[in-house]
């Protein structure tokens, strides 16, 4: 089975067309992206990192991708509302892989989410378009693109850097504190309103690129929807550059369907006495692998990576993690607790690699699992690999059930059998969910968790185009 | 208040309990001593519906409803309490969200609306000075973190909370220092009404000279073979179980 056949056979067409409506930047790295493709082929069960995912089925189907930029005249505000609201947050939208403008909203000004101002000289907004600015700024982001996503060593990378066109951009100079958290809605859909004939069912490869300059702080909160029924696949690679003493705190909360598969590849690269907190959190989905890449390039800097699973059907959730210490005197900390119900699969396997010379390196690394079921099956990996000599780490995951003893003390309160259940599956992920410190997301995830046991969030709840 | 007739129980291939027989009234104290081992905690598992237990004989009517037959928190929902032996840590829950969601559920089977958060938290104020626990408490998880004193403590304020027709304490006393077992006893006292029973399961006599049964039970070997006033209770103190045994003839 060679599902990248497709693939190399659509860029070769469309080769014109993917240059013509992409800027210069993106473009320079795209034949290379192409050739890496080619010869990786997408990774079977046998590649280390891929084994709990099948890329080759996933990639199989046939999926539109929309390289001549079409728009799909889409009003995120009459068409969405999202569950995490009334944030303070300044709201944007990427609808597919593309920025969306807001002037282009039919909805009168005064109507839509307020955005917030931004503090001076901070950036956001389409790549493609401040990337084709050709000035100093937009040479210098230029430089930061596909940097960290290297495409030589991983085919999902490779094809979203030869297919991507467009995405998000990120740049907070230097010293400049973003207080207001930036959250990005990403909606996918693949029918215009009002759509007279069917529409095939939809590719996107979505890119983003953050760049924080030494001192600055950022927080970042993606929402991933699917806004339609199609069956979508969105590869995402996300880089982001973290300076000295820079702070980048980075939410990414996905509610899609069943339908959806979502590849993400996240890459983050730490200077000196740097932090980033990364929450991924997966509410509701279809297929989801996730990688995260980070490294400590500098001493001093510290990390807390937090993950939150609830699957249930057929859902499939994989978490693949390395943390590179190849500066010493850094700090990582890592918690991934999922809870599977049905016959959900769920995946971990995290990596911390402590490089030659990362001395006073402390890592810590969990993964806690629950199975409600006989036919949910979890995967977990921790792995360590240590080659210096003064590092304190720490690895291990368990795999267990709901404590009968404490089911049966709360249901000697009275407790319903059921709801004693959600209080302890509750219980559990809120280990993780009050790390978060964005507080009104904290607060807005324990209802939704809340109500994702109690099986009310089958689809974005507040999305009027779900049914 | 309570029937019980030959109740037989086993865990695993185990038999435990063999013809328990037991009638208690209501507003009645009664005491259920006896050596390691011979069914006391089986006893209370079984009435309470611990799902590690079954029973293979016998009945139990509480109120006039066949108790055997109800789910653990059909029965709680009739007015039967057990407080534990060993009460269960659950580390993530919170007291007051434990304490919310028992009342009401109780409620709803009493057809009665939620109560509302400035009810509630008046009500847990209120009950966790029967007992003398601190304004903490409403925040800590269940029993997570909590010393051997605060745990039996704790089940004492859940029962002063839940209000139930029937409280079992099994060995409630054990492990407490002379206050603790004080402030348990008196907790105990304040929350009878002529209305309400209580089973007493110790091995100790202290407990009992506190909370004061009217009868006191020895259970040996999955059986009541002895049945008498407080004075059976000090006389166990002082002599052991070995009379008992000589008496009815066993080994």
């Amino acid at each position: 089975m060679n599902s990248e056949a497709q693939y190399i056979e659509l860029y070769e067409q469309a080769r014109q067309l993917i240059f013509a409506h992409a800027p210069e930047s993106m473009n320079a790295v795209r034949d290379q992206a192409f050739e890496d493709f080619r010869r990786l082929g997408f990774p079977s069960k046998k590649v280390e990192r891929y084994k709990y995912t099948d890329m080759q089925k996933l990639f199989e189907p046939d999926y539109g991708v929309n390289l001549s930029r079409l728009p799909i005249p889409v009003d995120p505000y009459q068409a969405f509302r999202c569950d995490v609201p009334n944030l303070s947050t300044s709201l944007y939208f990427m609808v597919n892989d593309s920025f969306y403008d807001r002037d282009k909203a039919q909805t009168p000004k005064d109507e839509r989410i307020p955005q917030g101002p931004l503090p001076k000289g901070v950036v956001i907004g389409s790549m493609s378009e401040i990337l084709a600015l050709n000035d100093d700024l937009s040479h210098r982001l230029a430089s930061y693109y596909a940097r960290l996503a290297k495409t030589s060593d991983d085919a999902i990378t490779a094809l979203n850097t030869m297919l991507a066109q467009d995405g998000l951009l990120v740049y907070v100079p230097k010293n400049v504190k973003v207080d207001r958290a930036i959250q990005v809605i990403n909606i996918l859909k693949a029918t215009p309103q009002n759509a007279q004939r069917q529409v095939p069912d939809m590719m996107v490869n979505r890119r983003v690129l953050i760049v924080l300059e030494e001192g600055a702080e950022l927080k970042m909160l993606f929402c991933d929807h699917a806004a339609d029924d199609k069956n979508f696949l969105a590869t995402q690679v996300i880089e982001a550059y973290v300076g000295e003493n820079a702070s980048l705190d980075l939410y990414c909360l996905e509610e899609t369907h069943n339908k959806n598969v979502r590849v993400s590849n996240v890459y983050i690269d730490q200077q000196r006495n740097s932090r980033v907190n990364h929450d991924v959190i997966t509410l509701h989905n279809g297929v989801t692998r996730n990688r995260l890449d980070l490294t400590f390039s500098g001493e001093g800097a510290e990390c807390t990576c937090y993950g939150c699973v609830i699957a249930d059907k057929h859902q499939h959730v994989d978490n693949n993690t390395l943390i590179t210490h190849h500066a010493p005197h850094c700090t990582s900390q890592e918690l991934y607790k999922y809870v599977l119900d049905e016959q959900a699969v769920g995946a971990f396997a995290g990596r911390v690699l402590v490089e030659h010379g990362a001395q006073k390196t402390t890592s810590q690394m969990t993964n806690q699992n629950l199975t409600a079921t006989k036919e949910a099956r979890m995967f977990t990996q921790p792995m360590l690999e240590i080659y210096a000599d003064d590092v304190k780490c720490a690895h291990g995951s368990t795999v267990g059930q709901l404590n009968d003893a404490a089911l049966f003390y709360m249901r000697q309160r009275g407790i319903m059998l059921d709801e004693a259940k959600l209080l302890l599956q509750n219980a559990f992920v809120g280990e993780v969910i009050d790390k978060i410190q964005l507080t009104p997301l904290r607060d807005r995830l324990h209802y939704l968790v809340e109500k994702r046991f109690r099986g009310e969030l089958n689809k974005c709840a507040g999305c009027k185009l779900c049914k | 208040m309570l029937e019980v007739r030959n109740l037989h129980a086993k865990i695993g291939e185990k038999e435990i309990l063999k013809g328990i027989d037991l009638v208690i009234k209501d507003g009645e104290t009664h005491a259920i001593m006896g050596p390691n081992g011979s069914g006391k905690s089986t006893l209370s598992a079984v009435l309470v519906g611990n799902p590690l237990y079954e029973v293979t004989g016998g009945e139990a009517i509480f109120n006039g409803k066949n108790l055997l037959e109800m789910k653990p928190e059909e029965r709680a929902h009739e007015g039967l309490f057990l407080s534990f032996q060993y009460p269960v840590e659950i580390p993530g829950v919170s007291m007051a969200n434990f304490m919310k969601a028992a009342i009401n559920e109780k409620r709803k089977f009493q057809g009665l609306e939620p109560m509302n958060a400035a009810e509630f938290l008046k009500l847990m104020r209120e009950k966790r000075k029967v007992v003398e626990l601190d304004s903490k408490l409403a925040n800590r998880s269940v029993n997570e973190g909590f010393s051997g004193g605060e745990k039996k403590r704790n089940e004492i304020f859940q029962m002063a909370m839940l209000e139930p027709k029937l409280s079992i304490l099994d060995e409630t006393d054990s492990g407490l220092d002379v206050d603790a077992m004080r402030i348990v006893a008196e907790g105990v006292n304040k929350l009878q009404t002529p209305e309400t029973s209580c089973i007493v399961i110790t091995h100790y006599d202290r407990l009992l000279e506190m909370i004061k049964p009217q009868f006191v039970h020895v259970l040996y070997q999955g059986r009541i073979v002895k049945t008498g006033g407080p004075e059976l209770a000090q006389e166990i103190q002082e002599h052991g179980y070995d009379w008992i045994k000589e008496e009815i003839g066993a080994e």
